[in-house]
């Protein structure tokens, strides 16, 4: 594929042309660098990525698994340890802990954020008054930032005086201690989580619902599918590689999960997330060890196992959404 | 003339003119020698915007910059942070007691202020104020005192009457000898207002308690763990669960944005608040609630909770201006206005019987004798060694108390799980 797109060398375009050009009378350095520099330069323009990608994501990753090898602490590294770290990360339950919150926010916050940008995105794709107005409105959450939302979520949330609690009363629900377990803790920061991404996700889905070529609707109305059916047979189909983007996405910044649940936390110690560790995600976990208790190699460990439970976690998601053609 | 005699004259000018440039710079630079600006690191609030002004004022060329972090709980991994790295600790570090001791394991980080003319200082602060921030030999001394968190019980005046409970200070004291007669007056409290807090958290009630147990808590002298051994930590633990199933506490974390707001909105009627705290409350509570807060003694026998030093990291650049304003700021006098600006109670003794700090009354606490309240509180303390990981401990302490009012653990399930996690921490 990228081959057609580069300026073919001469020699090439020379063979594929019907009339021969005449040979150029000068085929020294100069034409030798020009072929070069076609060679060449495509490497060089993307260049910068991979150095940055070198500087920014390469080294931390590689200098984090060194760390965890050793007994590093905030004055600096101690002695190897070989797995030591991974050992005792193993045995941990604080750990274990922290890896099945984040799991169950992901899935709270990702299954139903998905169906609803779905839904949202159907419906910004039919006739509508103000559509551009309100196709940029889904857009506005992405804009506020997190720690705003976290703040204003956690009143909402609040025990005493929360909305939410003060919505049940009127049903005359009892009032919910929402940083006490984990079920509602978790609802919690998924709300968060949710209000803010189903807009970008739905906008994601809109942009990919519009390149479905008309026809295909209009024959499935002539051959009688209703709306539903239509939804579910042919739009659902046509925008996979859309579902597939969003969902791996979604799982990546699920499984580092941070800022919602440190604020909504309260106190001086909400890095633990919880009085029982009900919502602390794995990056706080990470967070804690490496950044309050200074133990650095462990807390480089934990930042480990992130990734590869993200590696994991991504090729399943691929393998499954690829699957249910 | 030419166009290149030109050229060179312009040349020369504008060489001259840049030379000039650079001389005035440098000039500037040579002028401005004298202006060395202080980095001041502290948390929560010290109570030294006039200090600084009069010191400046004082020694021209000195500048102060305050930087501020609200919570103690972020501030200390940053200071840790700071002194590991070697970078941005600034010039003065203010260093809460609760983590001294694990600064005291390093004292190389911390210039000798023994060096800068600390050493007939010594009579100015609490003895044992003094030995806190000293090492074993006593030759050095990483920090000097300010203040000593001397304990006192605020409370809700109109809560209280609404209660029918006595809203005059003195009674009031009378009312809580003992954490015994509190926990009986709170649940006198709690018949006639089941829906106000009679304290903010258990885990504050807890520490002020454990405070006047003993001369140590979760560590020995000699930094052994010992929270399951020390009787002391166990019975504060079980009076603590006593409260929680009284149902006295609000269920509020300190320092979280409800328990900012529960100052002025009364969700609960005393809270032991050590003489730092009166600032904080102040702050919160707003100018709407003036005289809403009133402040007597603490149950118990005096305690110490808090109360901080001043320290000059080795890393400063200026360790020599840096040492003089620490002895400034920790000065009787430097103490005196701290107190005033902020009822962060002295540790220094001429200070303490100052008649300024003896007799002065708050105005936002209905012109309470602060001054006599906690002195009298001070006079009674014996200090309390606290180990390294003190501060972390008591995180974990709280948290399990926490899950006990939330209702998610038994009390010796959560005793356990605290024990646990103690251990876990310190190995």
């Amino acid at each position: 594929m990228e081959a057609d797109l580069r300026p073919r060398p001469v020699a090439s375009t020379a063979a594929a042309g019907s009339t021969p050009p005449p040979r150029r009378p000068r085929s020294g350095w100069r034409d030798r660098i020009s072929r070069v520099e076609v060679r060449w330069s495509p490497y060089l323009f993307i260049v910068p990525f991979f150095v940055i990608f070198a500087v920014f994501g390469l080294f931390p990753l590689v200098y984090t698994a060194y760390v965890s090898l050793h007994d590093w602490t905030i004055t600096g590294a101690g002695e190897f340890v070989g797995l030591d770290n991974y050992v005792t990360l193993f045995g941990d339950p604080d750990f274990w802990n922290s890896v099945y919150n984040t799991l169950g926010m992901l899935v709270l916050a990702t299954v139903p954020q998905l169906l609803m940008a779905l839904v949202l995105a159907s419906l910004l794709n039919q006739r509508l008054r103000g559509v551009t107005f309100l196709r940029m409105g889904v857009l506005l959450p992405i804009v506020t930032s997190v720690a705003a939302v976290g703040i204003v979520f956690s009143q909402v949330f609040d025990r005493d005086a929360g909305m939410v609690n003060g919505l049940l009363g009127l049903v005359n629900v009892d009032a919910v201690d929402w940083r006490a377990d984990k079920w509602s803790s978790w609802s919690a920061i998924a709300t968060m989580v949710n209000w803010r991404w189903t807009g970008y996700n739905a906008l994601i889905y809109l942009a990919a619902m519009q390149a479905i070529p008309r026809d295909l609707y209009e024959a499935a109305t002539v051959d009688g599918a209703g709306k539903v059916r239509q939804f579910w047979s042919i739009t659902v189909p046509n925008i996979r590689p859309a579902i597939v983007f969003t969902v791996i996405m979604s799982t990546i910044a699920g499984m580092q999960l941070f800022t919602e649940p440190l604020i909504f936390g309260q106190g001086s110690f909400a890095i633990s997330g919880g009085s029982l560790r009900q919502f602390q995600t794995v990056s706080m976990y990470m967070f804690e060890k490496a950044f309050r208790d200074f133990d650095y190699g462990y807390g480089s460990a934990v930042a480990w196992m992130i990734f590869l439970l993200i590696t994991v976690l991504g090729v399943v998601n691929f393998l499954i959404t690829r699957r249910s053609r | 003339m030419g166009v290149r005699t030109r050229r060179a004259l312009l040349a020369t000018t504008l060489l001259g003119s840049l030379v000039a440039v650079s001389a005035c710079g440098g000039g500037a630079a040579g002028s401005a020698s004298g202006d060395v600006t202080l980095v001041v690191k502290t948390f929560s609030q010290f109570g030294y915007d006039e200090l600084y002004r009069e010191y400046e004022a004082s020694h021209p060329g000195i500048k102060i910059k305050e930087e501020n972090i609200g919570k103690l709980g972020d501030y200390t991994p940053k200071l840790q942070q700071w002194l590991a790295t070697g970078k941005g600790a600034g010039d003065v570090v203010a260093i809460e007691e609760g983590i001294l001791s694990q600064f005291m394991a390093k004292p190389d980080q911390f210039v000798n202020l023994l060096d800068h003319g600390a050493k007939d200082l010594s009579a100015g602060f609490l003895p044992w104020k003094w030995q806190q921030a000293s090492t074993s030999d006593g030759s050095k001394v990483i920090g000097l005192g300010t203040d000593v968190g001397a304990q006192g019980m605020c409370y809700r005046k109109d809560l209280f009457e609404a209660a029918g409970l006595p809203t005059d200070r003195e009674e009031v004291g009378e009312l809580w000898p003992t954490w015994e007669k509190y926990l009986e007056t709170g649940k006198r409290f709690k018949a006639k207002k089941p829906d106000v807090g009679f304290y903010d958290s258990t885990g504050s009630v807890y520490l002020n308690m454990l405070m006047q147990s003993g001369d140590h808590t979760y560590y020995d002298a000699t930094n052994k763990l010992v929270i399951d051994s020390n009787t002391a930590v166990r019975d504060t633990w079980n009076k603590s669960v006593e409260m929680v199933e009284a149902g006295l506490s609000a269920g509020i974390e300190q320092w979280s944005p409800q328990w900012n707001a529960g100052f002025k909105n009364g969700t609960f009627a005393t809270i032991p608040c050590p003489s730092w705290m009166l600032g904080t409350i102040e702050k919160q509570a707003g100018p709407e609630n003036k005289g809403r807060w009133d402040v007597t003694r603490v149950p118990g026998n005096g305690a110490v909770r808090g109360g901080s030093f001043l320290a000059v990291p080795t890393q400063s650049t200026h360790q020599k201006e840096a040492a003089e304003l620490v002895k400034f700021l920790t000065s009787a006098k430097g103490q005196t206005a701290a107190f005033k600006a902020k009822n962060n109670f002295p540790s220094s003794p001429q200070a303490i019987d100052d008649p300024v700090v003896q007799d002065f009354k708050n105005p936002y606490f209905n012109d309470a004798p602060v001054g006599k309240i906690f002195g009298e509180s001070v006079k009674a303390l014996k200090p309390v060694y606290l180990g390294p990981d003190n501060n972390a401990i008591g995180d974990r302490v709280g948290n399990a108390l926490l899950a006990v009012e939330q209702g998610k653990l038994q009390p010796d399930e959560a005793w356990a799980k605290a024990v646990d996690d103690a251990k876990r921490l310190a190995k």
